[in-house]
């Protein structure tokens, strides 16, 4: 990403020092967290449960072995990975349709439909928890589609989740992207559809990740509806890692390694895929 | 996010914007495609955020105890008595959902406040080029990337009164308490939450305004380097004023966010916050599964929305007319 430096000048002294200052308490602020997760997460039980100490006693992988045999973590994990990267693959592919009828078309109702859809980022998820609730319950007992309880129910109430901002980010960086050549592929004699995905989607990869980033990370990190909407069976890691604390001992040491193994996967892919967020912002969001 | 409000002018008159779409044969085709484009987006948005929206207001009107949940239509219509037991704040319903309330304003303010602050700061800091400058970017992102509950869970572990890493830092280094405290029961929850929000909440603040600064021209800093504006004064005068309209929506989207937050509070304190901790989602959610009154629950949720209507509308308007009368 180029940098634009604030100004062409060398910045005071001043300024130099009180951003050394500033950053590095910024720095100890956000580490803290991350260093006792890890450094947890290698402790044998006598240290998490006695005195915090800074340095472990004797350091162990113990925790990282154990967590997957205290509580069915592994189900967990693949409960949460079906559920968001379903959740992900059809919210983007939704938000691009939805994005590219409002960046390209002029129609009745185009303005009603994105402040409507964006709107809904403003509810209180607690106001339709319960009556959606009561709706796929209903619905599974009218027709037979199980939407409560399953995995499926979930990715569609999580897909939405994610929805508004996604095609919001999308009708931005769509409209950064000229239409001279989506003109030339219908002169060549592709479809509208054949001009989006053989030339709006290439030249907007980068909004595209970004916001496929975004929606994995919303259905990854959900805590509340998936507390209410599913069972043993389709349990995801937000509602399965509170199972570490039985009533008679917590097992810091092993709530942490698995907080860490839940973490990896997105941190890992978010910082990856951080400046395509960034990009994506810039010339879709925030322009 | 309303953000379309302040978008859809501009765009308009963008050049090409409001193009029409190629002359295509087949009139129906043309007219319907838009529509068919739509149309994935608009049903899961009915099906899950508009339908349960319009059922939540009506069994705000019904007396919904757990002897109808199987069958929610068959309860009996109560009028107003769900709103009027929920605003009557001498009984302990409404003064306990007064309470909330309050802590919930108190709280967000405060959240929202630091975490522009320190996001704002920290973008403006790290405008220049540094040594270490994109290392210490993806370091501040990783609380924003972490799942909610593997982060919180780790400040659940700092704040435990015996082995945590707080009080072992306040009291048994620092000396500066006279015995550990508690920090996920009693008043000092607030401050509990407030930290774990702040940690959060910053690093989105610190991504939109970095993105935003992007946007300036560099030329506006090279003319005021020639006029001889020093360093506080190209902030002030040029970072400041061209992030206005980033800052409108970013404020906006972290009050909401924060106000109507459930995940935070609900990991860190469980089913049941302290009062000082009081946040208004929890509370609603207590009111409902606890004491299975899902009527007196949802018209909690109405209100809630009306409020949070109302502010939404009264700081656009406000702000949007601060920034009309700034630029003629």
């Amino acid at each position: 990403m180029p940098s634009t430096p604030a100004s062409p000048m060398a910045p005071p002294r001043s300024f130099l020092w009180s951003r050394r200052i500033f950053l590095t308490l910024l720095t100890g602020f956000v580490l803290v967290p991350v260093y006792v997760m890890l450094s947890s997460s290698l402790k044998p039980l006598a240290d998490v449960t006695g005195k915090f100490r800074w340095l472990p006693s004797g350091l162990t992988f113990r925790p990282y072995i154990d967590i997957w045999s205290t509580v069915p973590l592994a189900k967990y994990f693949m409960n949460s990975l079906i559920v968001a990267g379903a959740a992900t693959i059809c919210s983007v592919v939704i938000a691009v349709f939805a994005a590219y009828a409002v960046s390209r078309y002029s129609f009745r109702g185009k303005r009603v439909f994105t402040v409507t859809v964006l709107s809904t980022q403003m509810f209180p998820g607690i106001l339709f928890l319960l009556p959606l609730f009561l709706l796929y319950v209903n619905i599974g007992n009218a027709t037979g589609i199980a939407l409560f309880g399953s995995r499926g129910g979930l990715i569609l109430t999580y897909l939405t989740f994610s929805l508004p901002f996604s095609i919001w980010m999308l009708i931005g960086y769509f409209d950064s992207v000229p239409r001279d050549l989506d003109e030339a592929a219908l002169v060549d004699g592709c479809g509208p559809l054949g001009a989006l995905f053989r030339v709006v989607v290439p030249a907007a990869i980068p909004g595209i990740v970004a916001v496929a980033v975004y929606a994995f990370m919303t259905a990854w990190g959900e805590v509340l509806f998936a507390s209410v909407m599913t069972n043993d069976t389709t349990r995801t890691l937000a509602v399965g890692l509170q199972g570490y604390s039985t009533l008679n001992d917590v097992y810091w040491n092993q709530i942490m390694a698995a907080s860490l193994v839940v973490s990896v996967p997105v941190v890992a892919g978010f910082l990856l895929l951080q400046r395509y967020l960034v990009a994506g912002l810039t010339a879709g969001a925030v322009k | 996010m309303t953000a379309t409000a302040l978008e859809e002018p501009v765009r308009k008159t963008s050049p090409g914007a409001a193009r029409e779409p190629r002359r295509r044969p087949g009139r129906l085709r043309r007219i319907g495609l838009p529509y068919l484009l739509l149309l994935p987006a608009l049903l899961l948005e009915l099906l899950v955020h508009l339908v349960p929206m319009v059922i939540g207001i009506v069994m705000s009107f019904k007396e919904l105890t757990q002897f109808y949940i199987r069958d929610w239509g068959t309860a009996p219509w109560s009028g107003l008595d769900n709103y009027k037991v929920s605003v009557d704040f001498d009984a302990p319903v409404g003064e306990a959902l007064l309470h909330s309330f309050f802590v919930t304003v108190g709280f967000t303010l405060l959240s929202v406040a630091l975490c522009w602050l320190i996001g704002t700061a920290a973008a403006i800091y790290m405008q220049d080029t540094f040594r270490g400058r994109g290392f210490l970017r993806a370091l501040f992102l990783v609380p924003y990337a972490l799942p909610v509950y593997a982060a919180v869970i780790t400040w659940v572990f700092m704040f435990q009164h015996d082995n945590g890493l707080v009080n072992h830092v306040l009291h048994d280094q620092l000396h500066l308490t006279d015995k550990p405290s508690f920090w996920l029961i009693g008043d000092n929850s607030f401050y509990a939450l407030l930290t774990v929000s702040v940690w959060k909440g910053w690093p989105f603040a610190f991504l939109i305004v970095m993105a935003g600064l992007q946007n300036i021209p560099r030329e506006l800093y090279e003319a005021a380097a020639l006029d001889g504006a020093g360093m506080l004064q190209q902030i002030r005068r040029i970072t400041l004023p061209s992030l206005r309209p980033v800052n409108q929506v970013l404020i906006l989207v972290l009050f909401l966010w924060t106000f109507n937050d459930f995940n935070t509070p609900y990991v860190l304190f469980g089913k049941s916050a302290p009062a000082a901790a009081d946040l208004i989602s929890v509370h609603i959610y207590q009111a409902s599964f606890v004491t299975w009154n899902f009527g007196t629950g949802s018209a909690m949720s109405v209100l809630l929305l009306l409020f949070l209507l109302v502010v939404t509308g009264v700081y656009l308007l406000l702000t949007s007319r601060g920034r009309r009368t700034a630029d003629a």
